[in-house]
């Protein structure tokens, strides 16, 4: 574990230098366990693959003591701690060349059928490792191997809201139009970041996410619904 | 109410920011340069939080449709009442009618104008400041337009206060920012952390609420400009692949995969927001003791400003 200052209000918790669901659990538990002690002086926290950003106020604490204080918290920060993980279902609609822009040259790259890659993405279940970048977008893992993709050469300048795409071992839903790297797969219906709404991101680090495969009906179907707020997201 | 007659480039509602939104991918907004903005609402007897108006370059030309008292800070941008010149730094009275004018910034970038009352404007995930790109609170999440009318929430008025003239900052010259260095200083070989805390940076005119851009020496890495994306502080000096930093701001990305040197200290990053593009900056480390020790230093020169000119 190393300690790396972020200036005179923030201090990064090291806790691994790899990308794994192993080290990023610990670091969500860090940031759990911090929240339940209250310990003092902290201020918020930003979970992300292997390291928790702590923001303090040095007028409650000093440097030196909160270090100590989330040192000592560290070697029980493990999945064990960490409250159940919700399930979320996000609908994606894969089936339209429309909203899947990339889904059959991302097929053709990775030797695969176009309803092979829609099924294998839907398939899987997907971690959320933290939230980032742009307001409400996940950061997943979960992608089985066979669709494991280096991301595109040329990012595009504007991807829309909503595109479930996927990049190297990971898979991410675009919460804003966009620049991006990723070749998108299908679309949600669903806003993962509605700034009108009363609670505006629908995802939370730790959570977990299933793809149900729709048709571009219901996907026009359900847009509509999450227009009129009369749609109520499955979570379990 | 007050109403927007010409809103100027970029005009915003700001209160000091969201809090606990950044684990979420939202940033905290709020005022760009805090000292002028608490100011501004102190000197109309506001809490510092207060929704106040940030404006960017220009100013707006507003109208007051009732009496209130307002204050404006920041920027040095020529102020009228009813083309009267106007003091800044002090409390104004306005009766229903009157109409404010603030021009184009002389030395500086961010003006405030606070409002006795301060603000009434939703709040949205706990604050009522502006993050434009997100389209997140202050006004329907967007910047001022034509024709807006903004209601204050009721206030008695406020004593007439002063700031006196030695107290108010000159945003000219060639400003020296305090930073902390890391998260990642060691993926910067020596001489590229010698070269931002030896050189002199010049601000870029694409820079915004988000980030400052700068042009300067290129500061060299080891080992590559990627690192695995982890969180950005306030004052986080990112340097891409080109070896130009870009001080990352109020309206920054919560996350991100470059490294970062070092990070500016949160008393000089109002400083920052009143650079103008093409003048310049440079860069001196501090411990993070140091910088705790300054910090509760800018905290007292705030309060003494206060009492002083109230007395």
């Amino acid at each position: 574990m190393r300690f790396l200052p972020a200036g005179d209000l923030a201090v990064s918790v090291e806790l691994g230098e790899e990308i794994s669901v192993e080290v990023n659990a610990r670091v969500r538990a860090l940031e759990y366990l911090i929240q339940q002690k209250g310990l003092a002086g902290v201020v918020e926290m930003v979970p992300t693959f292997c390291a928790l950003l702590v923001y303090y106020d040095p007028r409650e604490v000093g440097y030196d003591a909160l270090c100590g204080a989330i040192a000592e918290l560290a070697p029980q920060a493990s999945t064990a701690v960490l409250p159940p993980a919700r399930l979320v279902e996000l609908p994606c609609c894969y089936e339209d060349p429309e909203l899947g822009f990339d889904l059959e040259a991302a097929a053709r790259r990775l030797g695969l059928a176009v309803r092979e890659l829609a099924r294998l993405h839907s398939g899987a279940e997907y971690l959320v490792y933290f939230i980032g970048f742009t307001p409400g977008l996940p950061y997943m893992t979960g992608m089985p191997e066979q669709i494991h993709i280096p991301r595109l050469e040329t990012p595009r300048t504007k991807t829309p809201p909503g595109s479930v795409s996927i990049g190297g071992t990971q898979c991410c839903v675009y919460s804003v139009e966009s620049p991006g790297g990723f070749w998108v797969l299908g679309r949600t219906p669903l806003r993962l970041y509605d700034p009108e709404a009363p609670d505006p991101i629908l995802l939370r680090p730790g959570d977990r996410v299933r793809f149900r495969p729709i048709g571009r009906a219901e996907f026009d179907r359900i847009l509509a619904q999450v227009e009129a707020r009369a749609y109520a997201p499955v979570i379990a | 109410m007050i109403r927007i007659l010409d809103p100027g480039p970029q005009t915003t509602v700001q209160d000091l920011g969201r809090v606990g939104q950044l684990r979420y991918g939202v940033p905290p907004s709020g005022p760009m340069d805090r000292f002028a903005f608490v100011l501004a609402n102190r000197l109309v007897g506001n809490s510092d939080g207060a929704a106040a108006l940030e404006c960017t370059l220009i100013g707006p030309r507003i109208e007051a449709e009732a009496p209130c008292a307002i204050a404006v800070t920041g920027a040095d941008m020529p102020l009228s009442v009813n083309g009267a010149e106007a003091p800044r730094w002090a409390t104004l009275a306005l009766k229903a009618g009157d109409v404010v004018k603030l021009g184009p910034a002389r030395s500086g970038v961010r003006g405030y104008i606070a409002v006795s009352g301060g603000l009434d404007v939703p709040l949205v995930m706990g604050s009522r400041a502006t993050y434009l790109r997100g389209r997140l609170g202050g006004v329907g999440g967007r910047a001022l337009r034509r024709d807006d009318r903004l209601r204050p929430f009721p206030a008695v008025p406020p004593r007439a206060r002063r700031v006196a003239a030695r107290a108010i900052p000159d945003y000219g010259g060639e400003p020296t920012l305090r930073v902390v260095l890391g998260p990642q200083a060691d993926r910067f070989t020596k001489e590229g952390v010698g070269a931002l805390l030896g050189g002199s940076y010049e601000m870029l005119p694409q820079s915004d609420r988000m980030g400052a851009r700068l042009r300067g020496p290129r500061i060299a890495h080891r080992r590559g400009h990627d690192i695995i994306s982890d969180g950005i502080a306030l004052g986080s000096i990112q340097v891409p692949g080109d070896g130009q930093p870009i001080v990352l701001l109020v309206d920054r990305q919560s996350t991100g995969g470059y490294t970062k040197l070092a990070t500016v200290c949160s008393f000089d990053i109002g400083r920052i927001g009143q650079v103008r593009p093409g003048q310049s900056l440079r860069f001196r480390a501090l411990t993070v003791d140091e910088a705790h020790g300054l910090s509760r230093e800018s905290d007292a020169v705030l309060d003494a400003v206060f009492r002083e000119e109230t007395a």
